[in-house]
C-alpha cells in the first residue's frame, strides 16, 4: 500500500463560525484507488469539511495538499482542474439540458472550449459524452431532458459529470442521499468499481451507515468538528467512542436526515 | 422553434396593415400635426381645440381657395423618435402638404431636421428653443411662438429696472432651462454691469426637489430671483418658497408663469408681484382677440390658454402660406411665408424672411390675486420684432442655406 | 460643462450654521415621502418576489383619490380623513389587482410580474387623465401645518416637521406589525424562504394578498400625503416609481430600516450636494446606488441571497438548434420580409426598418436575460452608445456610413465591457438595478454634456449616404444586419461557449464544480449583448437621422425587456417575434390614438395572462403538449419535475 501516492493530505484543519468549531484541527489523507468515508452525526462538520477540501470555503487554518499542490484560497473550478470531479449532497445539474449535454458542457469545459463562440456542442466530445453516461448506466437516457429525470438517475448523471475531467480524486457528498435502498448499494457499487478500475481516489460523506461499512476501505469519524476515529470498518466499528456517540441512534441512519450547513 | 420564419411573416404582416398609403382627394389639402398628446395633455389639449377652432374658421371661409383644409394630427409621446415616425407616416402615407405642431424643443428639432432633409415645409408652433431657427435652423422651417431669446429680451427689459444686485437662479436642468438662463443672464449683464450672480440651482425636470432648493437659494441672500420652472415643479417650488418665506422682500421673474396653463394651478397661492411673460385672455381687449375669445368659449364653452392661440395662429397661418403659394409645392410654399404677414388674435404678425422667426409677441405683467386665483396685472403686449437681435447678428446665428 | 463661470462663490457669504440645521430638516422631509413608498415596495418585494412596477401608479392613484375625497370633504377631519380613506380605497385597488391578475402568474417565470405590472401602470396614465382630466390639480394644504416655524431666522414649513414624525411612526409601526404579530412573523419568514412557509401550510394566497395590500396601503398614503406640497398629475408615477427602487436597492431589497436609511441617505446627499453642484440632483442616486452596489452587493442592510431556487414552471424541455426543415422555413419567411418593398409603401418600409432594428435590439437583450440569465433594466444604455458611437463618427469625424456602422457599435462595446464588468458580479435585482444605475449615469452625460452630446437637443443630421437613404435600401439593410444578428446569436447559443453561459445559469455551483469561471463567462455574454445591441442603436440613429438621450433611456430599456418577455423569456428566439408585435403595435396604436398607454397597457395585460410563458413560450408548449401525448410520456416524470423545483 505505501507504493501508493498519496492524493490528498489535509493538516489541522480547522474553521468555526462566530466562535463556534465547526471543524477542528482535523488532519488524515488519502491514497489513490481508496475509499474513504467520512461520517458522523449531523452537524459534526461533515459538509464544512467538504467544502474546504473543494475550495467552496475557506479554512481558517490547516493545509490542504491535493495532488502536490496546496488548494487552501484555490477556487472550486481551480481546484477542479487539478482533477478533482465533485458530487453534491443536493444534486446539482443543468435542468434545462439534455443528460448528454449536461456531460458535454462538463467536457466542453475540460477541453478549455469555454470560449468558443462558433463550434457546435451538439457534435462536441459526443462519443465521451455517450461513454461517461454508459459508464454510470445511463447511455439510454442521453437525449432525455434532464429535468425529466428521477432523482437516483440524477444522481448518476452526477457521476458522469464528475468523471468528465477523468478525475484522480472524487468528492462525494452523501452520494446516495435521496435514492432507494436499492438505489443506494447499486450507485455505490458503480462508484467502487469505477473508483479501482481508473485509480481514483474516493471521498465521500454518508448518513447511511449500510453503504459506508459496505464499501468504505477506510472511514474518519467526525464529531463537534473534531475527527474521533479513523480506521477500517473493523476498526470503527469496535470504537467504544464512535459507540457512545451513535448510541441510541442506531448504526443505520435514516436517509432522510439530512446534514444541515455543518456548523 | 419557427421563430426566425416569423420574423419575416409578422413584420410583412405587421407593416402591410400600416401600408394604406392615402392618396389626398383632390377637394382638399391635408396638413400634418404632431405633439405630444398622452405626454402633455394640460398644455396639448387647449392646443388642440385651438387648431380644431381654426380648421373650422378656415373651411367656414371657403377653405384654401376652394380646397377642404383637413389637419391629420399624430401623437408623439414625447419622444423625438417617435415624432420622426409620425412625421414619416405623415409625409409618406398621408401626403400631407406640409408638418406643424410640436412642444418640446428637442422634438421640434428632430421634426425640423428630418424635414430639411426630406424636403418638407414645417411649421414649428410650440418649441421654444433658439436653435431651431439659429444656430440649427434650416429653409424648410419656421416657428411661431416667440422664441426662448424673445421672451428673455422682454423680460430682461423690465428685470433691468429693479433696483436688484444679487440675483440667483432657479432653472429646470436641460437645454430649454440652460438656454433661458444662458440669454437672461447675457443681456441682463449689458445692460446691468453691476448685478452679480449669488446663485444658481438646477433641479431635474418635472423632478424638483422643492425643499433643499429653496433653502439653498434663500442661504445665497439674492434680492432677485429668476425662475424657468414651470408646471408642476413651479407649483411645488411656489408652495415651498411661499411657506419658508422665500419670495417675501425679493423680486422674482420668472418665464411663462402667466401663461393660464402654469398660473391657473397655482389657484390662491399664487405669488403676487412676479414680473412674468403669458397670457392675460381676460384683459386683453382688441378686437381680433375678442373674435378669437368669444368664438373659443362659443365652441369648447372653456377659457382659451396660451396653448390654444398658438394651435389657432398656427393653423391660421398654414391655411394663409398654403392659400398665398396656392400650390403644396415646398418651395413655392417657403416663397409664399418668407415676408407674410397676417392678422392674429394678438395683432399683426411676419415671418420674418432671414431667420423664418414669427413676430408674435407676448404679454409682460405682473401675477397678481384676484378672487383665488391668480392673474396677470398691468400686462402690455410685446411685439416679437423689439425684441429680437440685429440682421446682421441673426446672420452669424445662422448658417447659410 | 457649461458657462456657469460667472456666478460669484457662495463661500463669499457662508449662511450660518442654522441654515445647515435646517437643510437636514428639509432632507429629512423629502426622505419621508420615498420612504413611505419604498417601505411598501420592499415589503411586497421581500415576500412576493414580484417587482412591481405599478408601485408609482399606486402612488399616483393615492394622490389623486385623496385630492377628491379632500376637496370635497373640508376640515380637518375631511382632509386627514380623505388622505386615510384614499390610501385604503387604493390598497383595495391593490387587492383586486393582485387577486385577478397577479395570482394567476406567482408561478409564471421570474419578471413576468414585472411585465403584468408595467401594463397596468401603462393603464393607469391614461385612465387618471380620463378620470381627472388633464390639467395639473393643486390640493389643500393640511389643516394645522400651513405655516412655517422660525429656527434663528430660517424656516421649517410645519408640514415638513409632520413628515418628518411620520416616517418614525410608519417605520415603527412597521417593526410591531413584522415583530409582534403572527402573521408578521409569517411575513418575515415568507421574506427568508417562501418554500418553507408554504411547507408550514400557511395559507400563501392570502399572505401575499395582504403583504400586497399593505404595500399598496403605503404607496398610496405617501402619495397623498403629497398633495399639500406637490400638484397632483399624470406623470407622477414615473416621477417616483425609478427612485423608489434605487432606494430600496440602496438599502437592501426586504429590509425596511434599509429603506429608511437608504431614503434619508439619499435625501440628505441630495439636500446638500446641491449646495456645491447644483446640477447634481439628476444623478445622484444612481451614483450613490452604483457605489453602493459595487461596495455592498447586497445594499446596506440587505443578506445575500440565498442561492436562487429555480422558478417554477423553468422549462424544462432543452433548446435545440433548428432542424434543417425549419431552417428552410426561416429562410423563406426572411425572403418573404425582403419581398416587402415590392408591396409597401414608404411609411411602411421605415416602419420595418424599425421593427428589424428593435428585433435586434430585443434579440440582445433576450441574450443577455434568457441565456445568460441576467435581466438588465439599463439595455439601453448600449443602444444609445451605439447611436452615439455612429452619431461622433459620422456627424464629427465626417466618416463614410459603412465606417461609421461598423465602427460606432464598439462604443456599445467599450461601455458594456467597463459596466459589464462590475455588473455581473452581482446577480438577480442587484444586477438588474445596477445595470439601470449605469445606464442613468451614461444618459446623464449625455443630457448634461451639451457641447459634446448636444444635451436633449441632441445630435441631428446622421441622415444615411445616398445608397442606403431610400426606404427600400434602407429596409434591406436593417433586414439583413437584424437577420445576420438574430442568427449569430442563435449560434453562440448553441456553441460551446452558449452552454457555459447556460450552465452558468442554470447552476452556478455546479458550473463552478465543473471548471466554469461564470463571471468571465457572463461578462462575456455582456460584451457580446452591448455590441449587438451597439449595432441596434447605430441603425436607429440612421433610422431617424438624429441621436437623444432619450435612446440611452429607461423607457428604451424596459420596452427592450418587455419585448423579450411578450415573446417568452425562456425560449431560443421568442424575443423576435415579441419585438415584432410590441413594436408594430406600439407604432400603429401611437399612430391611430392619444390613449395608446392605455390600449397597450391593456395588450400586455391580457396577454400575461393568456400567454404566462410569453406568445412563443405557449406555441412552444402546446406543441410539446401534442407530441407528448402521441409519444409515451413516462409517469414518473411529473414526480422528478417537481422535486427539480427544490433541487438547487
Amino acid at each position: 500500500m505505501s507504493m501508493v501516492p498519496t492524493l490528498l493530505s489535509v493538516e489541522n484543519l480547522s474553521k468555526s463560525y462566530g466562535g463556534v468549531h465547526a471543524v477542528r484541527s482535523v488532519s488524515f489523507a488519502l491514497r489513490a484507488g481508496e475509499i474513504l468515508a467520512l461520517i458522523g452525526p449531523n452537524g459534526a462538520g461533515k459538509s464544512t469539511c467538504f467544502d474546504m477540501l473543494n475550495g467552496q470555503n475557506t479554512p481558517d487554518s490547516g493545509r490542504i495538499n491535493l495532488l502536490g499542490e496546496d488548494t487552501v484560497g484555490k477556487k472550486p473550478r481551480q481546484v477542479w482542474r487539478l482533477g478533482v470531479g465533485r458530487t453534491f449532497q443536493i444534486t446539482a445539474t443543468f435542468p434545462t439540458m439534455t443528460v448528454r449535454e449536461n456531460v458535454q458542457v462538463a467536457l466542453v469545459s475540460y477541453g478549455r472550449q469555454l470560449f468558443n463562440l462558433w463550434g457546435s456542442t451538439a457534435s462536441y466530445a459526443r462519443e465521451e459524452a455517450g461513454r461517461l453516461l454508459d459508464l454510470v448506466g445511463m447511455g439510454a437516457y442521453a437525449g432525455r431532458p434532464c429535468g425529466e429525470l428521477a432523482y437516483g438517475d440524477l444522481k448518476r448523471l452526477e457521476l458522469a459529470i464528475a468523471l468528465a475531467n477523468q478525475p484522480k480524486l472524487l468528492l462525494m457528498d452523501e452520494p446516495t442521499a435521496g435514492m432507494a435502498p436499492r438505489e443506494r448499494i447499486e450507485l455505490m457499487r458503480l462508484t467502487a468499481q469505477i473508483a479501482r478500475e481508473k485509480s481514483i481516489g474516493v471521498l465521500f460523506t454518508e448518513h447511511d451507515m449500510d453503504v459506508v461499512f459496505e464499501h468504505a476501505d477506510r472511514i474518519l469519524v467526525l464529531n463537534r468538528g473534531s475527527l474521533i476515529a479513523e480506521g477500517t470498518p473493523e476498526q470503527v466499528r469496535g470504537n467504544p467512542q464512535v459507540r457512545a456517540i451513535y448510541l441510541g441512534e442506531g448504526l443505520v441512519y435514516d436517509s432522510r436526515h439530512r446534514e444541515g450547513a455543518g456548523a | 422553434m419557427r421563430r426566425s420564419y416569423l420574423l419575416g411573416a409578422g413584420l410583412a404582416i405587421a407593416v402591410t396593415g400600416m401600408a394604406n398609403a392615402a392618396m389626398a382627394q383632390s377637394g382638399e389639402i391635408k396638413i400634418g400635426e404632431i405633439n405630444s398628446y398622452s405626454l402633455l395633455p394640460a398644455f396639448t389639449e387647449p392646443y388642440r381645440k385651438g387648431w380644431q377652432l381654426a380648421v373650422e374658421e378656415v373651411n367656414a371661409a371657403g377653405g384654401i381657395n376652394g380646397k377642404k383644409l383637413v389637419v391629420v394630427s399624430k401623437d408623439d409621446g414625447g419622444k423625438p423618435a417617435d415624432a420622426t415616425t409620425a412625421a414619416n407616416e405623415l409625409v409618406s402615407s398621408e401626403n400631407v402638404a406640409m408638418l406643424t405642431g410640436t412642444f418640446l424643443s428637442n422634438i421640434g428639432l428632430a421634426v425640423s431636421d428630418f424635414a430639411n432633409q426630406k424636403k418638407v415645409f414645417f411649421l414649428a408652433a410650440e418649441p421654444l428653443t433658439d436653435a431651431i431657427t439659429w444656430s440649427k435652423g434650416n429653409r424648410y422651417t419656421f416657428r411661431l411662438r416667440p422664441s426662448n431669446y424673445m421672451q428673455a429680451a422682454m423680460l430682461v427689459e423690465e428685470a433691468a429696472k429693479l433696483p436688484a444686485k444679487r440675483w440667483a437662479t432657479i432653472a429646470p436642468n436641460y437645454e430649454y432651462g440652460q438656454s433661458a438662463v444662458a440669454v437672461f443672464k447675457k443681456l441682463m449683464s449689458e445692460k446691468r454691469p453691476d448685478i452679480v450672480w449669488v446663485d444658481e440651482q438646477w433641479p431635474p425636470q418635472g423632478k424638483i426637489d422643492a425643499g433643499p432648493v429653496v433653502q439653498a437659494v434663500a442661504a445665497a441672500n439674492p434680492e432677485a430671483i429668476l425662475n424657468v420652472t414651470f408646471g408642476a415643479d413651479l407649483v411645488k417650488l411656489v408652495r415651498e418658497g411661499n411657506t419658508r418665506g422665500l419670495f417675501k422682500n425679493r423680486s422674482v421673474v420668472s418665464f411663462l408663469t402667466g401663461e393660464p396653463e402654469y398660473l391657473d394651478p397655482l389657484k390662491d397661492e399664487t405669488p403676487e408681484g412676479w414680473i412674468v411673460t403669458g397670457y392675460p385672455w381676460y384683459d386683453i381687449k382688441t378686437p381680433d382677440h375678442d373674435k378669437f375669445l368669444k368664438a373659443y368659449q362659443a365652441k369648447f364653452n372653456d377659457y382659451p390658454r396660451l396653448g390654444s392661440i398658438v394651435g389657432y395662429q398656427t393653423i391660421k397661418a398654414a391655411a394663409a402660406i398654403l392659400a398665398k403659394a396656392n400650390s403644396t409645392d415646398p418651395e413655392k410654399l417657403i416663397a409664399a411665408t418668407e415676408g407674410l404677414s397676417m392678422p392674429s388674435p394678438f395683432g399683426e404678425i411676419t415671418f420674418r424672411k432671414i431667420d423664418h422667426q414669427s413676430t408674435l409677441g407676448a404679454y409682460v405683467g405682473k401675477t397678481a390675486l384676484k378672487d383665488g386665483k391668480g392673474v396677470m396685472v398691468n400686462s402690455v403686449y410685446r411685439k416679437g420684432t423689439d425684441y429680437l437681435p440685429s440682421d446682421a447678428e441673426v446672420e452669424k446665428l445662422r448658417p447659410k442655406d | 460643462m457649461d458657462e456657469t463661470t460667472d456666478t460669484e462663490t457662495r463661500a463669499s457669504k457662508r449662511p450660518p450654521m442654522a441654515f445647515y440645521f435646517v437643510q437636514f430638516l428639509t432632507g429629512l422631509a423629502s426622505a419621508a415621502s420615498l420612504f413611505l413608498v419604498a417601505s411598501g415596495l420592499s415589503i411586497i418585494f421581500g415576500v412576493t418576489r414580484i417587482v412591481n412596477f405599478a408601485h408609482g401608479a399606486f402612488y399616483m392613484l393615492g394622490a389623486y383619490v385623496a385630492f377628491t375625497l379632500t376637496e370635497r370633504f373640508s376640515g380637518a377631519l375631511g382632509f386627514w380623513g380623505g388622505i386615510v380613506v384614499a390610501a385604503l380605497v387604493v390598497a383595495v385597488v391593490g387587492v383586486i389587482v393582485e387577486m385577478v391578475l397577479l395570482r394567476r402568474i406567482y408561478h409564471a417565470p421570474e419578471l413576468f410580474q414585472l411585465l403584468a405590472t408595467f401594463g397596468l401602470t401603462l393603464m393607469v396614465e391614461d385612465l387618471v387623465v380620463l378620470i381627472w382630466g388633464p390639467d395639473d390639480l393643486l390640493g389643500r394644504r393640511a389643516p394645522g401645518f400651513k405655516g412655517a416655524v422660525d429656527f434663528f431666522g430660517q424656516n421649517i414649513p410645519t408640514y415638513d416637521l409632520f413628515l418628518i414624525a411620520i416616517s418614525p411612526i410608519v417605520l415603527g409601526g412597521l417593526w410591531l406589525l413584522f415583530q409582534r404579530t403572527r402573521w408578521g412573523v409569517l411575513v418575515r419568514a415568507a421574506t427568508q424562504d417562501r418554500d418553507m412557509v408554504a411547507a408550514l401550510g400557511v395559507n400563501q394566497k392570502w399572505l401575499f394578498t395582504s403583504v400586497f395590500a399593505l404595500g399598496v396601503f403605503l404607496a398610496a398614503l405617501g402619495g397623498a400625503l403629497q398633495i399639500p406640497r406637490d400638484a397632483v398629475h399624470h406623470a407622477l408615477d414615473l416621477r417616483i416609481i425609478v427612485d423608489v427602487f434605487v432606494v430600496v436597492v440602496i438599502g437592501g431589497l426586504g429590509s425596511i430600516i434599509g429603506a429608511f436609511v437608504a431614503a434619508v441617505l439619499v435625501s440628505e446627499l441630495n439636500a446638500f450636494g446641491i449646495l456645491i453642484f447644483p446640477k447634481i440632483s439628476i444623478i445622484l442616486v444612481f451614483l450613490v446606488m452604483a457605489v453602493v452596489l459595487i461596495v455592498r452587493p447586497w445594499g446596506l442592510f440587505g443578506k445575500p441571497e440565498a442561492a436562487a431556487r429555480r422558478t417554477p414552471g423553468l422549462t424544462v424541455n432543452p433548446w435545440r438548434p433548428l432542424t434543417t426543415n425549419e431552417r428552410w422555413l426561416a429562410m423563406a419567411g426572411l425572403a418573404v420580409a425582403a419581398m416587402l418593398p415590392l408591396f409597401a409603401g414608404n411609411y411602411a418600409l421605415t416602419v420595418g426598418s424599425e421593427i428589424a432594428i428593435f428585433v435586434i435590439f430585443a434579440a440582445s437583450l433576450h441574450f443577455l436575460m434568457s441565456v445568460g440569465g441576467l435581466a438588465s433594466f439599463g439595455h439601453a444604455a448600449y443602444f444609445g452608445l451605439g447611436a452615439y458611437g455612429v452619431a461622433f463618427l459620422a456627424k464629427m469625424a465626417g466618416l463614410p456610413m459603412i465606417v461609421s456602422l461598423l465602427v460606432g457599435p464598439l462604443l456599445g462595446l467599450v461601455g458594456a465591457a467597463i459596466f459589464g464588468f462590475f455588473a455581473v458580479q452581482l446577480s438577480g435585482v442587484y444586477f438588474a438595478m445596477l445595470t439601470l444605475a449605469f445606464a442613468q449615469i451614461v444618459w446623464s452625460i449625455a443630457f448634461q454634456w451639451v457641447t459634446v452630446t448636444g444635451g436633449d437637443n441632441g445630435i441631428l443630421g446622421v441622415w444615411p449616404e445616398k445608397w442606403a437613404a431610400g426606404p427600400a435600401s434602407f429596409y434591406w439593410l436593417s433586414l439583413g444586419v437584424a437577420a445576420i444578428a438574430v442568427a449569430i446569436l442563435r449560434v453562440i447559443v448553441f456553441s460551446p461557449f452558449g452552454f457555459a453561459l447556460r450552465a452558468t445559469r442554470d447552476s452556478l455551483l455546479r458550473s463552478e464544480a465543473i471548471g466554469i469561471d461564470g463571471k468571465r463567462v457572463q461578462w462575456t455574454a455582456f460584451v457580446i449583448a452591448g455590441t449587438v445591441a451597439g449595432f441596434a442603436g447605430s441603425l436607429f440613429a440612421y433610422l431617424k437621422g438624429s441621436v437623444f438621450p432619450d435612446s440611452l433611456g429607461i423607457s428604451l430599456s424596459v420596452d427592450a425587456l418587455v419585448m423579450v418577455l411578450l415573446g417568452g423569456v425562456e425560449t431560443v428566439s421568442g424575443a423576435v417575434v415579441g419585438a415584432i408585435v410590441f413594436k408594430a403595435l406600439n407604432i400603429w396604436l401611437v399612430s391611430q390614438t392619444d390613449l395608446s398607454k392605455l390600449v397597450l397597457g391593456g395588450f400586455v395585460v391580457l396577454i400575461v395572462v393568456a400567454f404566462p410563458k410569453g406568445i412563443v413560450g405557449v406555441l412552444e408548449t402546446i406543441r410539446n403538449r401534442r407530441k407528448s401525448s402521441s409519444s409515451e410520456s413516462s409517469s414518473k416524470s411529473s414526480l422528478a419535475t417537481s422535486r427539480i423545483e427544490t433541487a438547487e
